[in-house]
């Protein structure tokens, strides 16, 4: 039997969960739905072997249970060539199959690579630009810097339907992950270093964002609502930021960073969205550099004090095909 | 007293009146419940004069079953104080929806969260564990006790000391607010500046001790002590998982030790091994914890499968299917075991290629773990099963831990990963496999090997109704929070907003609670076999028909194991002695050279601990006097020359006697 005839089967039981709301069997994003068939598929192909097992162990029992007094048993009986190939060769070969399936979807879906397709079948223009997006993880909510629209956000995050997206994270003090369960995958969100995320969303709506890692005291209120939006909408968006009498300069990300009162008496709940009219130039790198509040030791090309700009290629140096070469993000004070 | 007050600071350190959780009801009345119930203890132990007996008998004891048994006692009180961890965290999530946000607030919840693992991990599944693989290897091998006696009432004494301190921090003080793993920059001094990490630095410390020092005793025990004519591939299965996994706690235990004294120094002395800055790096210690964590997995779930082998072919009737694919599973998997450890964080950004061999080294793994399955799976086939509870805990483990090792390969591709990392899916599929493969293994080995250790057999009526509350219970607990990690519900939470998931948590914490009646189950169980161990008395030492060494001796074994060293020709030694109808020598007996009890383990582990507590509230001059006071007794212990003494031919002679007339008697 086919995988594909096999996903038919099974497809009930996924709409069933669907049907409760489970967003990773129903995302709407093409990154998110890949790994959605990537969890189905796998699970389908391990069924093939937890199944039989299950059966048999309840079908040995009862089977040769003390009381059934069967004429065949065979207590020094322990070995059996045969027998021994199958049950090492059975779990062997599901594990070949996946194995080449996790080395191939692994590379598809490498966060790091531009994306190939918006999603099945249309695949993405060729001088397409994906919208960059800047995240950073602060104690305990989620500022968004659009370095294109020169605007940025707090706790809200919105995006053209059908445009790639390319996230630039990192956080400014502990660590997080950051993850939009409709959209793709999480990665994690680190102080020093940068994480990236490419992804696109195809359908219109509200998406809960949050942080997957654990981080503290107010990490329950972590969350954000990501909007995926027509472009005009989102141009109206970016309008509905630009209109803020807010600018977000080093002094107001130095203010913005730390636990707000209102964190700190609701701990659950999650810190009002903010828009920011403007962005002070290279504000990102230096988030990403831990020199907001210095300026100097980012341009000092931070000699005896590398840490950032040698911990950011240190989560690379394993990257074998050179997803972070080309950064565009990298540190200001490693290109020193 | 005012006018010395850097005197009091170097004595008392941070340690003041306001450490005590005199304002919050909650812990003061778990403190009230516990100060009574231990009062009661107390009470009662001077009240029938037990004290010195039990100094005697048990806590200066280095006899390998008694610490075996101490071990136990330790992991079973341990995992009550986890379990109710685990029903407040299963109380809180079912209330904090929307407005209400709970009983417990964040700083309180994140400790109970973090307290769960690290005591469910560190103070319960390794001491049972530990307890087991101390009682049952060395009879299991024919030997008198294991390499170096000392040190095993040592290492016991070391892991109560760490649990005594993670203990402490209920009431004195706080615990970490972390996550079991402690990662930076989270648990460094900047974000955690409290003594909670510190607890749980020391803790682990001082346990670590004890656990390392076990490793090397059972390591030596197997090597060196087997009867004569037992060849490493004659060993019992559970002997040679017990060998596996003290491979794996030697090679990863010292790992564990160095990361966290880095992390120690970050905090006390202001390194930058982990810091943002100054060239440190976190990433560095989440690598690490896991180079030793992954292997953690291992040390737990191999001595299970060696009980699962052992308790399904003495319940099938039959030798176990295909013992020599056992032993290379279980070796296969040792090594495996340490290049898996990235799939715990693939999600840090690493490139496709590293988080594909890690994805498939897990795989890998799954290979020799599916021969296992089948070779238990064919020890049935054409054997006669016997329901005894033992076997139903191996039965409830092959379907249960088949569903988490799926699972747990479905996380293993990388980006599914991506999806279901930190989600509850991730932990219903690791209590899937710790609860339905550990602790489902440790039952079933606890209700094999109770009439060994204590000459009667556990009731199996009540050891029946416990399976199947834990049983049902699992699925009611566990199966909600598969589906709510489809649902993108991420780990660590105490309140949520979508009153939607409200139900999968009600019907989780319905699972916590049949788990909580299993739980009590087993303890009605305890009492009521004692009540009625006349009638469960096993006196022929072999109360389930078994096949290896330790039933050939009697129930409970006499001090020395084995009055005559058996000489083992062959797999299941004592099912072949009973084939050839082996006749116990009746006479003959020598004089036994065994090792003397001693007080130097407690005593060094209470300075440990005090050290350790003296560490963590930064007490300068206990630190310094408890830490001479440990050098002092150490090296005077090593002037002890009286470590030795011989039970007499005579009083090996009487024992055996009297045995042989109980078994006259009764078979």
């Amino acid at each position: 039997m086919s995988i594909k005839a096999l996903r038919g089967l099974l497809l009930p039981a996924v709409l069933l969960l669907a049907g409760c709301n489970t967003v990773l069997m129903s995302p709407s994003g093409d990154v998110a739905l890949q790994q959605r068939d990537l969890i189905v598929t796998s699970l389908l192909l391990m069924l093939l072997i937890i199944v039989p097992v299950i059966a048999l162990t309840l079908f040995f029992a009862w089977r040769y249970r003390a009381s059934s007094q069967r004429k065949d048993y065979a207590p020094e009986w322990d070995h059996s060539t045969v027998l021994e190939l199958l049950i090492w060769s059975a779990p062997l070969l599901i594990i070949i199959a996946l194995g080449a399936l996790t080395w191939v979807s692994t590379h598809k879906l490498d966060p790091y690579n531009k994306l190939e397709r918006i999603s099945a079948g249309r695949q993405v223009p060729a001088d397409a630009k994906p919208l960059v997006i800047d995240v950073v993880a602060l104690d305990w909510k989620w500022l968004f810097i659009y370095p294109e629209q020169g605007i940025a956000t707090v706790n809200e995050v919105a995006a053209p339907v059908d445009r790639p997206i390319q996230f630039r994270i990192t956080a400014s003090n502990v660590m997080n992950s950051f993850f939009i369960p409709a959209l793709a995958g999480q990665i994690y969100a680190m102080p020093g270093m940068e994480t990236q995320l490419q992804a696109v969303i195809n359908k219109p709506g509200q998406f809960q964002g949050f942080s997957a890692n654990y981080s503290g005291g107010g990490f329950s209120g972590m969350r954000f609502t990501f909007h995926g939006m027509s472009e005009g909408e989102f141009e109206q968006w970016v309008g509905q930021a630009k209109a803020s009498s807010d600018a977000l300069n080093r002094d107001a990300y130095l203010q913005l960073a730390p636990p707000s009162d209102h964190q700190k008496e609701h701990p659950g709940d999650p810190e009002p969205v903010r828009r920011y009219a403007t962005v002070a130039p290279g504000l990102y790198d230096a988030i990403l550099n831990n020199c907001v509040q210095d300026p100097s030791t980012c341009m000092r090309g931070m000699g005896h004090m590398a840490a950032p700009a040698a911990a950011a290629p240190a989560a690379g140096d394993s990257h074998g095909d050179g997803g972070m070469a080309d950064m565009p993000g990298m540190p200001a004070g490693h290109s020193m | 007293m005012s006018d010395h007050p850097d005197l009091l600071k170097l004595f008392f350190g941070r340690l003041t009146w306001d450490a005590l959780p005199l304002h919050v009801p909650i812990v003061m009345v778990t403190f009230a419940v516990v100060m009574i119930g231990a009062l009661a203890v107390l009470g009662a132990i001077t009240y029938f004069r037990l004290w010195g007996y039990l100094w005697r008998e048990w806590f200066t004891s280095i006899d390998h079953k008694k610490i075996g048994i101490m071990y136990m006692v330790l992991g079973l009180v341990m995992l009550l104080r986890g379990f109710a961890d685990a029903v407040m965290m299963r109380a809180q999530q079912a209330i904090s929806f929307g407005h209400s946000t709970g009983y417990l607030p964040p700083e309180h919840y994140d400790q109970i969260f973090t307290a769960h693992g690290v005591i469910m991990i560190f103070f319960v599944a390794m001491p049972l564990v530990t307890g087991i693989m101390n009682f049952v290897v060395p009879l299991q091998i024919g030997a008198r006790d294991v390499a170096f006696p000392f040190l095993n009432n040592f290492s016991f004494w070391m892991t109560t000391a760490g649990a005594m301190l993670v203990m402490a921090s209920l009431f004195i003080g706080e615990f970490a607010r972390t996550g079991w793993l402690a990662y930076p920059p989270l648990s460094g001094i900047g974000m955690s500046p409290d003594v909670g990490v510190d607890y749980y630095i020391w803790a682990l410390q001082v346990a670590g001790v004890g656990t390392l020092l076990s490793g090397v005793n059972l390591l030596a025990t197997i090597v060196k002590m087997r009867a004569p004519g037992m060849r490493m591939m004659q060993m019992p299965v559970f002997t040679w998982t017990a060998l596996c996994t003290n491979v794996l706690i030697v090679a990863a235990f010292p790992v564990l030790t160095a990361v966290l004294a880095l992390l120690a120094m970050d905090r006390y002395v202001g390194t930058h091994f982990f810091t943002t800055d100054l060239g440190g790096d976190a990433m560095m210690y989440v690598n690490l914890i896991w180079i030793w964590g992954h292997p953690e997995v291992y040390i737990l779930i191999l001595p299970a499968f060696g009980i699962f082998s052992e308790v399904v072919s003495t319940f099938s009737r039959k030798r176990l299917f295909g013992y020599a694919s056992m032993v290379y599973a279980t070796v296969v998997i040792t090594v495996l075991s340490y290049l898996v450890w990235l799939h715990h964080f693939f999600t840090m950004g690493s490139g496709a290629s590293v988080n594909s061999f890690f994805g498939i080294t897990t795989m890998i793994i799954s290979i020799p773990t599916g021969a296992k399955i089948f070779n238990w799976l064919f020890t049935m086939y054409r054997g006669r099963i016997v329901f005894e509870v033992p076997m139903l805990w191996t039965m409830g483990f092959m379907i249960t831990f088949v569903i988490g090792g799926m699972t747990g390969v479905m996380l293993a591709v990388p980006p599914a990963d991506f999806s279901l990392h930190n989600s509850l899916f991730l932990i219903a599929h690791f209590h899937n496999v710790i609860i339905g493969g550990v602790l489902f293994g440790l039952f079933a080995g606890i209700n094999f090997w109770f009439p060994k250790a204590f000459g009667f057999r556990l009731d199996p009526f009540w050891g029946k109704c416990s399976f199947w509350f834990w049983q049902i219970g699992f699925w009611f607990a566990f199966a909600p929070l598969y589906v709510l990690g489809l649902m993108g519900v991420t780990r660590r939470l105490s309140h949520f907003d979508d009153p939607s998931l409200q139900i999968w948590f009600v019907i989780a914490a319905f699972g916590a609670f049949l788990i909580a009646l299993g739980i009590l189950c087993m303890l009605i169980q305890f009492a009521v076999s004692f009540r009625r161990r006349e009638q469960l008395r096993d006196h022929t030492g072999d109360p389930w028909n078994g096949r290896t060494l330790e039933w050939s001796t009697s129930s409970p074994p006499p001090a020395y194991n084995f009055a005559f060293t058996p000489i083992v020709h062959d797999n299941d030694a004592w099912w072949q002695m009973k084939q050839r109808n082996y006749r116990r020598p009746l006479d003959g007996y020598r004089a036994i050279h065994m090792p003397k009890n001693t007080g130097a383990g407690i005593i060094l582990a209470g300075i440990s601990a005090a050290l350790g507590f003296a560490l963590i509230w930064q007490m300068w001059i206990p630190a310094a006097v408890s830490f001479v006071a440990l050098l002092v007794v150490a090296i005077g212990h090593t002037f002890n020359y009286q470590r030795d003494y011989y039970i007499p031919a005579d009083e090996v002679a009487r024992v055996e006697t009297a045995r042989t007339e109980l078994l006259a008697n009764h078979v």
